[in-house]
């Protein structure tokens, strides 16, 4: 166990001494074992490269190190070979010899491990010579594919806790707060609210006792989105230290008291930040007098039990304080009386995590990155880079850090890598569950808090759902609101009973029994649950209904009124028939669940639509392209 | 926000541009309705917290810049500088859709259909929910049991749509002392008491307990439980003041 730092110096002295010990020449292969890449294998492929560095008796001669993810999921397992920066995707455990031999001791590339882009036809030796990365603007994700999420001494060699450093040594609380504010930082978790403002209100909330709660919210349910996760189990320290300089800003002289709320269905996540909470008490970073000042804090974790609505910050609070996760009205805000009615200060773990780049690079780095002006007000425009999953139907999947600002088009076509199987984008659904979709039209528009929730969509927590024109708008809008109604805590009306009628509106009009007039009750029930619910989670859930309605009414129109699927999704508006590219050669009928193709050898196959189920088997084993479907 | 205000302090504000005398922190809708503002509710009593479940007594409010929301009122906090417009073409619209949703609940309870009456609510859009034992999910009785009474006898279940309000496990439970308080405030009386042969029966919840003797009129007056939970509660108090019902103490 090493001696706890007694100073900020002596944090600078470990520094040095850890720089002192690394030789920069010595090779690194960088195995992500982020979850997508874990999903792929990586943990066995870092055993064997285990197995075969003991083999090779090569222990001293590189170091071999397990990060947080990459990003670039779709084409895990990923590797990265350093100094030389190799970077090779798909990576199997039989690849691992040939990786040690030649790109570690000899010093060269391999060829059949790079990444070839799918439309130029380039090899990318390098990273950034990957069209997924080059767009990008990797700053908080930055350290990711390079230090050893484990090791708070990796967070310490890349310049880790060196803004803690320099806030107690040389910046009073309210320094620190100020910075916050100039740097227009907004909240990452969905709403957008500036940090500073948030932070500020909290600071002057009265306190009788002191204690004000610094909580970071980790409860990241959206499908299909792993920004958060990514960073608590790539880089747990940072947002750590974003806390740490949180209650340093908002609660001393006082007695801050921190919270990470995980939810339990990311053990690596808990796991990681219970072990970098640990190395941080263990040098000082945290617990009483941090690096030898009268400053003191503690973080502790709190794992969710699952509800999508404990991401929402008052239900999150009833949680940690043991309640059923309901959320309640916010009129006297959180700052003023939260967690256990004390002032309490809930920030995103994106949101922490953009705190030590803020103060050790600055606030002028920070508002040069970004749109609108923030130097007057800081809802002025958004700031920063924002991490989105970017998943669906486009080529490239992954984790995307981009300045905001960038647009759509950008992040789809030119990181995403366009829309796969050749098909035509359709739409794209921002911000979770509860943000809007967004048509061809939108594309160019540059994505940042106040132009997502104009178009009537949200920047949300970062999701970013693709879709090509073989999904139905209206099912889209079906399963959404679905997820919705189930995870609504269902305390409040509108949210509860509103959501429960829109299903079964939506539900009546995918099954093909639409009735003139449904559009507009849609319009009025949805608009009351919007105005009329009681937190953020009902306000917004009619969003993927309400925009669906307003970018694609069509499709609405060809259901309720001509009976008719336009994306032919909707299993009650099709019917599957069969072709004369038909062989007759029974594939189908064998196939077929209910036995409802009939037909013999060699000749025309029939479906007996009374039998069918529309489960689309038959298509799928065709190989004539024979079954159509109307 | 009035952080200058200590909570309890007393403030000014207007309802539809009228200035009043209101205290900062208090209940909008129990100050509404001391001034005699009629905003119809279901959720809220004033012997318990406020809860915002109904989302019936909505009003739309003008901050102290200027901007309009629509709020309910029993749990917004009376403030200094607001304006609190009521019935404005927006809230008439939502509270409108929320008597609508909250009937397609309860379809039966004839104290919704006259509030639905009312207000003008549509009938027949919205398909009601026919197995629905007409609780209309409001927590009222919970909060009077935990908050009043003490017994915490019954809660919510589940979430989302499938939330109830029961007693734990669905099962008698040993902790209601049958007060029937829960009966009383339901809005839509879909609880019901029963009272026969010496005993009461709690009839949603599936509770019965055998009812006390009035020592001066023979007649039963109260659950011996309930009796026997006061007289441990409140403490010290001649046990005999618990054999008569209150008019012969």
């Amino acid at each position: 166990m090493r001696a706890r730092l007694t100073s900020p110096q002596a944090l600078e002295k470990l520094r040095a001494e850890i720089a002192g010990r690394r030789d920069p020449e010595k090779p690194v292969l960088s195995i992500c074992a982020g979850t997508g890449c874990v999903a792929y294998g990586s943990l066995k492929l870092a055993d064997a490269v285990r197995e075969e560095v003991e083999k090779r008796g090569l222990g001293d001669k590189l170091e071999v190190r397990i990060n947080g993810c990459h990003g670039f999921c779709e084409r895990g397992p990923l590797v990265l070979c350093h100094p030389h920066g190799f970077f090779y995707q798909r990576v199997q455990p039989s690849d691992v010899g040939e990786i040690l031999e030649q790109s570690i001791l000899a010093g060269q590339p391999i060829e059949r491990l790079q990444y070839v882009d799918p439309v130029t036809g380039a090899r990318a030796v390098k990273q950034q010579d990957v069209g997924f990365y080059k767009h990008q603007m990797r700053v908080l994700l930055e350290y990711n594919g390079w230090i050893d999420p484990t090791s708070i001494e990796d967070y310490i060699a890349v310049g880790g806790y060196a803004a803690l450093a320099k806030a107690l040594s040389t910046m009073k609380p309210e320094e620190v707060l100020d910075a916050i504010y100039k740097s227009g930082l907004r909240g990452r978790g969905g709403g957008g609210f500036p940090a500073g403002v948030k932070w500020k209100e909290c600071r002057n909330a009265p306190a009788p006792d002191g204690v004000r709660y610094i909580i970071a919210n980790g409860d990241e349910g959206d499908p299909g989105a792993f920004m958060d996760r990514s960073l608590m189990e790539g880089n747990p320290h940072l947002v750590i230290e974003g806390m740490i300089l949180g209650a340093y800003a908002i609660a001393h002289p006082g007695h801050p008291v921190g919270y990470i709320y995980v939810r339990n269905e990311y053990p690596l996540a808990v796991e990681r930040l219970g072990l970098a909470l640990e190395k941080a008490r263990e040098l000082g970073l945290l617990g009483e007098k941090i690096l030898g000042t009268d400053f003191g804090f503690d973080i502790q974790i709190n794992r969710g039990g699952g509800a999508f609505v404990c991401g929402e910050s008052t239900a999150l609070m009833a949680s940690i304080e043991g309640f059923v996760g309901e959320p309640r009205a916010k009129h006297i805000h959180t700052v003023v009386q939260g967690l256990y009615n004390k002032p309490t200060n809930l920030n995103n773990v994106e949101t922490w995590a953009n705190v030590p780049l803020i103060l050790t690079r600055g606030v002028d780095w920070f508002t040069s990155i970004g749109t609108g002006d923030v130097s007057k007000d800081p809802w002025g425009g958004s700031k920063g880079t924002k991490i989105f999953a970017l998943v669906g139907k486009v080529n490239n999947t992954g984790l995307v850090e981009v300045p905001m600002g960038k647009t759509l088009r950008e992040i789809i076509f030119d990181i995403g890598g366009g829309i796969r199987d050749g098909r035509q984008f359709k739409a794209v659904q921002t911000g979770g569950p509860s943000g809007g979709c967004l048509p061809a039209s939108h594309l160019d528009m540059p994505v940042d808090f106040d132009r997502l929730t104009e178009a009537g969509s949200m920047m949300g927590s970062g999701g970013m759902i693709v879709m090509d024109d073989s999904t139905c708008m209206v099912d889209v809008a079906r399963y959404f609101l679905h997820f919705l109604a189930d995870e609504s805590c269902g305390k409040c009306v509108t949210c509860r009973e509103g959501l429960k009628h829109l299903c079964k509106i939506v539900d009546r009009i995918c099954a093909g029994q639409g009735r003139e007039g449904d559009l507009e009750l849609l319009d009025e029930i949805s608009l009351t649950v919007e105005k009329a619910s009681l937190c953020a989670l009902g306000q917004t859930a009619p969003n993927p209904l309400r925009s669906t309605m307003r970018y694609f009414r069509d499709e609405y129109v060809a259901h309720i009124r001509d009976h008719k699927c336009p994306a032919k999704v909707c299993k009650a508006l099709i019917t599957f028939g069969i072709n004369d590219k038909c062989t007759g050669c029974m594939v189908c009928a064998r196939n077929c669940p209910t036995g409802a193709i009939t037909g013999e050898r060699k000749k025309l196959h029939v479906i007996d639509q009374s039998k069918c189920i529309r489960c689309g088997v038959c298509q799928e084993v065709c190989k004539f392209d024979a079954v159509d479907v109307a | 926000m009035s952080e200058q205000h200590p909570f309890g302090a007393p403030v000014t504000f207007r309802i539809g541009g009228r200035p009043y005398e209101g205290t900062y922190g208090d209940s909008l809708l129990e100050t509404l309705h001391r001034y005699g503002y009629e905003v119809p509710s279901l959720c809220h009593h004033e012997a318990v917290s406020a809860y915002g479940a109904c989302r019936l007594c909505l009003v739309e409010v003008v901050d102290k810049r200027g901007r309009h929301k629509i709020t309910t009122s029993c749990n917004f906090p009376v403030q200094a500088g607001i304006d609190v417009l009521l019935d404005t073409p927006d809230v008439v619209r939502h509270r409108r859709v929320v008597l609508e949703l909250l009937l397609a609940m309860a379809p039966r309870s004839p104290e919704l259909r006259a509030l639905a009456a009312e207000h003008d609510v549509p009938g027949g859009r919205l398909e009601p929910d026919e197995s629905a034992e007409d609780c209309i999910l409001c927590g009222l009785c919970e909060r009077v049991c935990r908050e009043v009474v003490g017994a915490n006898a019954i809660a919510m279940s589940a979430r989302g749509t499938a939330k109830r309000m029961t007693t734990p496990y669905d099962a008698e439970n040993p902790a209601c002392i049958a007060c029937g308080a829960c009966v009383y405030v339901c809005p839509t009386r879909c609880i019901g008491l029963e009272e026969a042969d010496g005993k009461r029966t709690i009839l949603r919840w599936g509770r019965t307990l055998p009812l006390a003797v009035c020592q001066q009129t023979g007649r039963a007056f109260t659950p011996q439980f309930l009796l026997e939970h006061y007289a441990k509660k409140l403490g010290g108090l001649d046990e005999k003041v618990f054999r008569k019902a209150p008019p012969y103490r």
